[in-house]
């Protein structure tokens, strides 16, 4: 019994391991059949998601940075350019121990702290599997010294990359601008623009001035190389490449050594100048004083620089002639006796007798001239030669507000004149609504006076009294002031020219700008407020003075010895030369330098001695001593 | 006279299992030259091994069954004591101590217990073959869960996973009863958090990886991604031989070892894996039958825990591969480079083939 009870249990066991092990087989077809869809669903369903992300592994796209276009004066000369310089450049992706290979490469090449940090900086920003410039710029001592020991430092490797220049330095710096590596928000901007698929987060992209302005010119197109590189990032071939396309020139209208000039003419004065060839609008100098060197803000300017550009009370980075808005003083007058004779309200024959003031009807608010006792009988011409301050008064009163508005408006005043460089500003060419939309406050008569001579609440910017005195030179034909003359295409060389047409016109009689050109060539000739600058010219030098107070001076004597040099007037000038055909118009501000005609004529001749007769100033410039002829 | 001897030599080889074997060797060997970016080097390595592998098969297949049921708890209790003298002067490597260093040899005694746990389980319950009660079942689970702690705790819970596997697998096919099995599955699920407390981790951050690979990517979770990125790319048909960028490029790791299951998948496509996974389910399917014919309970039970060992092998490897299990080392059976699971694999074939021709000649 015991044994048949033995021998079903043995085949109950039997029979339940068969069992369990027709279940364990199952479970076996089971996991395998689940292994098989999960293999189904990676290489059939999701083949395609794969395929991509293995190329995308594979292949590494390095774009190709384009040469950037360069920056040339009308004659040629350089103003930015590229050059080729060795790097030292880690690729971090392949090295275990940063700070150690630095410290090993500083044995090697100097590596400053502020090479250090830019390093770092870039690190954050930079996504793998790139290298990062330790060092610029290494002189052949140098590469020298890294190649005999490359063997033994792994992840690091000289690339010869290409660097901007600005060979002038402080020349033009304002104009040219700089370029500088692209911030979060350059590269928002771009995307914004739909421009951002040119550039990488590390490039280069023109942060002020020309180089700014003309940025998709300068740029080129970037190009691409398809490199095949293993996991450590390591490139083991190039599939495929897309050349970059290099950017266009810019060929300037500006001339760099007439720019030179003004700039040293300028000697320490801060104030600007801007130079335009009344026939075409091109601008041939445009200076900003106090300038900077542009080649500092290439590779990210240090703290110490930027601190002392940044706060500098003379605000180096500010570009006055496109940001700096002033009172226009007296060489307003050029332009009010314009209005005057085309509106009607003065001939040339009219004058008056000035006693030294202008006294207002009515209110019998009284105007002082800048001539205590009055320049006696006053016509037009001698009103610009002498800049009689009370037949501008008078001729203010005449014509009113509106009409001084809407006439001058004409030139450009109070408008931005779409320059191609960007910050310009519109400066402020007053009304009847700006004053109720500013101040709500009504337009009183008493205002009008003080317009006459440019003072009130007139504002305009260097660029701006430029581009009036070209259209005053030109006979009425308005250009938009532009410094780049033509782009040249980097591949064909053909060039596109910018802009060789008026883009309107203030119709103006000939007789009345005769009688006005007439009257500006005798300011430079003796008994005019700039006749000392005007001394031996050898061509018809017309030019307006002006001065422009920086504060009220009610009432008192203004005595220049007495206050603090920022308090100063600022010193105006425009001009135009020769008379009968200009080749050169320019207006200029000297800074806390006085009266127009001391400072600020000077400049004006040296630069035209140039440009007309290429005569070159002798001595540097020096601060007039002559005040006989000064007055406004 | 070379055809008497050749047939002497063969007597105990089964040549249905040696022929899916040699298949899976070759592909085995063709795989890993393209893993290995074609080097001879690690070819003949290889080559060493199987010798090596095959020999210990040999040795096996001609063991006799009776001898083999007397070694089952020396071989054991020899596994513990290695284990244990493992835990105090072994060698540390990767952050574990896996290796003892015998002076002529380094071995590793987890390696001996996927094989020793199902061999001594069925050797015992074999002895009480007639009268078992729920408390063999629990003694017998206690000598599962001794050597499995051991071995998670050097730590290495992939070979602890595999010998808690095999136990299971002869706890399961001696009949346990479904409710104490389901109990003991509920233990261990309750016991989960505390397990999970008790992980390196390492081991934490590849679980927590398997259910977001994009976590970490170029950390715990590269393999992972980095694996399916070459199985899916591989397609239908695959990339072909030494074709494969993901592990010619050298983006996925662990290539020749854990992961060469992604090389071949990437090269040969989903038919490729199709044919080696129908060469799995037939050597494992070989195994079940010769468990199903064996002619004691020891050899039944020995043959269906080594068979099922070896699924679970597989499995783990293929499902950590195309990133459904967390990422553990586990070679792929006889297609991985690698030695010592080569020869436990092996010996766990030969002793297949002992029991299979073992019942042929008892009953001839």
């Amino acid at each position: 019994m015991s044994r048949s009870v033995e021998l079903r249990d043995h085949r109950r066991e039997l029979y339940l391991f068969q069992i369990r092990l027709a279940v364990a087989g199952a479970i076996v077809a089971g996991v395998f059949l689940m292994l098989l869809i999960r293999l189904f669903y990676l290489q059939i369903l999701q083949h395609d998601h794969y395929q991509l992300l293995a190329e995308q592994n594979r292949v590494n796209i390095v774009p190709v940075v384009p040469h950037r276009g360069v920056i040339l004066d009308r004659n040629g000369v350089t103003l930015a350019t590229n050059y080729a310089a060795y790097t030292l450049e880690i690729t971090p992706s392949e090295v275990d121990d940063l700070d150690a290979i630095i410290e090993e490469l500083s044995a090697l090449v100097k590596i400053t702290p502020k090479d250090r940090r830019h390093f770092e900086k870039l690190l954050a920003e930079v996504p793998d599997f790139s290298s990062i410039p330790i060092r610029t710029r290494l002189n052949d001592e140098e590469v020298a010294r890294f190649v005999v020991n490359r063997f033994q430092i792994r992840g690091v490797d000289i690339n010869a990359r290409l660097f901007r220049h600005y060979p002038s330095a402080e020349v033009a710096s304002h104009v040219v601008g700089y370029i500088g590596r692209m911030s979060e928000s350059d590269f928002a901007g771009l995307q914004e623009k739909g421009l951002a698929y040119n550039y990488t987060k590390s490039d280069y992209l023109g942060k002020v001035g020309l180089e700014q302005h003309y940025e998709r010119v300068l740029r080129g197109v970037t190009g691409y190389e398809h490199v095949e590189t293993d996991a450590t990032g390591r490139s083991i071939r190039t599939l495929r490449s897309i050349l970059p396309v290099s950017g266009n020139n810019l060929l300037l209208a500006l001339d760099a050594k007439l720019q030179q000039i003004a700039e040293d003419a300028f000697g320490d004065h801060r104030g600007s100048l801007v130079a335009i060839e009344p026939e075409t609008g091109g601008v041939l100098a445009l200076v900003s004083r106090p300038g900077f060197d542009p080649n500092l803000f290439v590779e990210g300017i240090d703290p110490a620089h930027w601190k002392l550009l940044n706060e500098s009370p003379d605000h180096p980075l500010n570009n006055r002639a496109l940001q700096g808005v002033y009172p226009p003083g007296s060489t307003f007058k050029s332009f009010m006796a314009l209005a005057g004779l085309e509106l009607g309200k003065r001939t040339p024959e009219d004058s008056i007798s000035d006693p030294g003031y202008f006294v207002l009807g009515g209110s019998g608010h009284v105007f002082r001239d800048w001539k205590k006792g009055g320049h006696g009988i006053v016509n037009l011409h001698k009103a610009i030669v002498e800049s009689c301050d009370t037949y501008f008064y008078g001729l203010a009163q005449d014509l009113g507000i509106d009409s001084i508005h809407d006439f001058i408006g004409q030139f450009g005043f109070g408008k931005l004149t779409g320059v191609d460089i960007s910050g310009e500003v519109s400066g402020l060419l007053p009304s009847r609504q700006w004053k109720e939309q500013r101040f709500d406050q009504r337009w009183f008569v008493g205002d009008t006076i003080s317009i006459g001579i440019g003072q009130g609440y007139n504002l305009v910017t260097p660029l701006q009294l430029a581009s009036a005195t070209a259209i005053l030179a030109n006979g009425g034909r308005i250009f938009r002031p532009h410094l780049v003359q033509h782009i040249q295409n980097s591949q064909t060389n053909e060039l596109e020219t910018v802009e060789p047409h008026p883009v309107a016109e203030v119709r103006l009689q000939p007789r009345h700008l005769d009688l006005v050109r007439d009257a500006m060539v005798d300011v430079t000739r003796p008994g005019g407020t700039a006749a000392w600058a005007g001394f031996g010219a050898k061509y018809a030098f017309a030019g307006k003075t002006g001065t422009a107070q920086v504060i009220g001076m009610k009432g008192q004597e203004y005595d220049e010895e007495l206050i603090d040099e920022r308090h100063r007037d600022h010193a105006l000038f425009i001009a135009f030369a020769p008379a009968e055909a200009p080749k050169i118009a320019l207006a200029i501000v000297v800074e806390n330098a006085g009266h127009g005609g001391a400072v600020a004529a000077p400049i004006a001749r040296k630069m035209i001695d140039y440009y007309l007769l290429g005569v070159e100033p002798k001595a540097p410039a020096r601060r007039a001593a002559s005040r006989e002829s000064d007055g406004d | 006279m070379i055809n008497l001897l050749f047939a002497r030599l063969g007597r105990h080889l089964d040549l249905q299992l040696l022929g899916i074997v040699s298949i899976l060797l070759v592909i085995g060997l063709i795989t890993l030259f393209s893993a290995s970016g074609g080097s001879t080097e690690r070819i003949f390595a290889q080559l060493g091994n199987i010798a090596v592998a095959l020999t210990i098969m040999w040795i096996a297949a001609n063991v006799p069954l009776n001898y083999l049921s007397s070694v089952a708890l020396p071989l054991y209790l020899a596994g513990l004591l290695l284990l244990v003298a493992v835990d105090l002067v072994g060698l540390e490597v990767n952050g574990a101590q896996r290796w003892l260093n015998l002076g002529f040899t380094r071995i590793q005694p987890s390696e001996l217990m996927k094989i020793g746990v199902p061999m001594m389980l069925a050797w015992y319950f074999d002895r009480y073959e007639s009268v078992l009660r729920i408390r063999n079942f629990v003694i017998a689970t206690i000598l599962v869960v001794i050597p499995v702690i051991l071995v998670a705790n050097q730590p290495d819970l992939g070979t602890a996973l595999l010998v808690a596997a095999a136990g299971f697998c002869v706890l399961f096919l001696a009949g346990m009863s479904l409710k104490l099995l389901v109990g003991t599955a509920l233990v261990g699920a309750a016991s989960l958090p505390f397990l999970w407390s008790s992980l390196r981790e390492y081991q934490q951050q590849r679980v927590l990886t398997l259910l977001d690979p994009m976590q970490d990517p170029l950390g715990a979770g590269y393999h992972t991604i980095q694996s399916t990125i070459a199985m899916g790319s591989g397609g239908l048909f695959g990339k072909g031989w030494l074709n494969g960028t993901q592990s010619r490029l050298e983006f996925l790791p662990e290539r020749s070892t854990d992961f060469i299951f992604a090389v071949f998948g990437e090269e040969f496509g989903l038919l490729g894996n199709l044919v080696l996974i129908v060469l799995f389910m037939l050597l494992i399917g070989r195994g079940l039958i010769i468990a199903a014919d064996a002619p004691t309970m020891f050899a039944r039970l020995l043959a269906g825990g080594v068979t099922l060992t070896f699924f679970t092998y597989v499995t783990v490897n293929m499902g950590m591969v195309g990133g459904l299990l967390p990422v553990v080392g586990v070679p792929l059976p006889l297609i991985s480079y690698g030695g010592t699971s080569l020869v436990t694999l092996m010996f766990g074939i030969g002793l297949l083939m002992s029991i299979c021709t073992n019942r042929r000649l008892v009953r001839t």
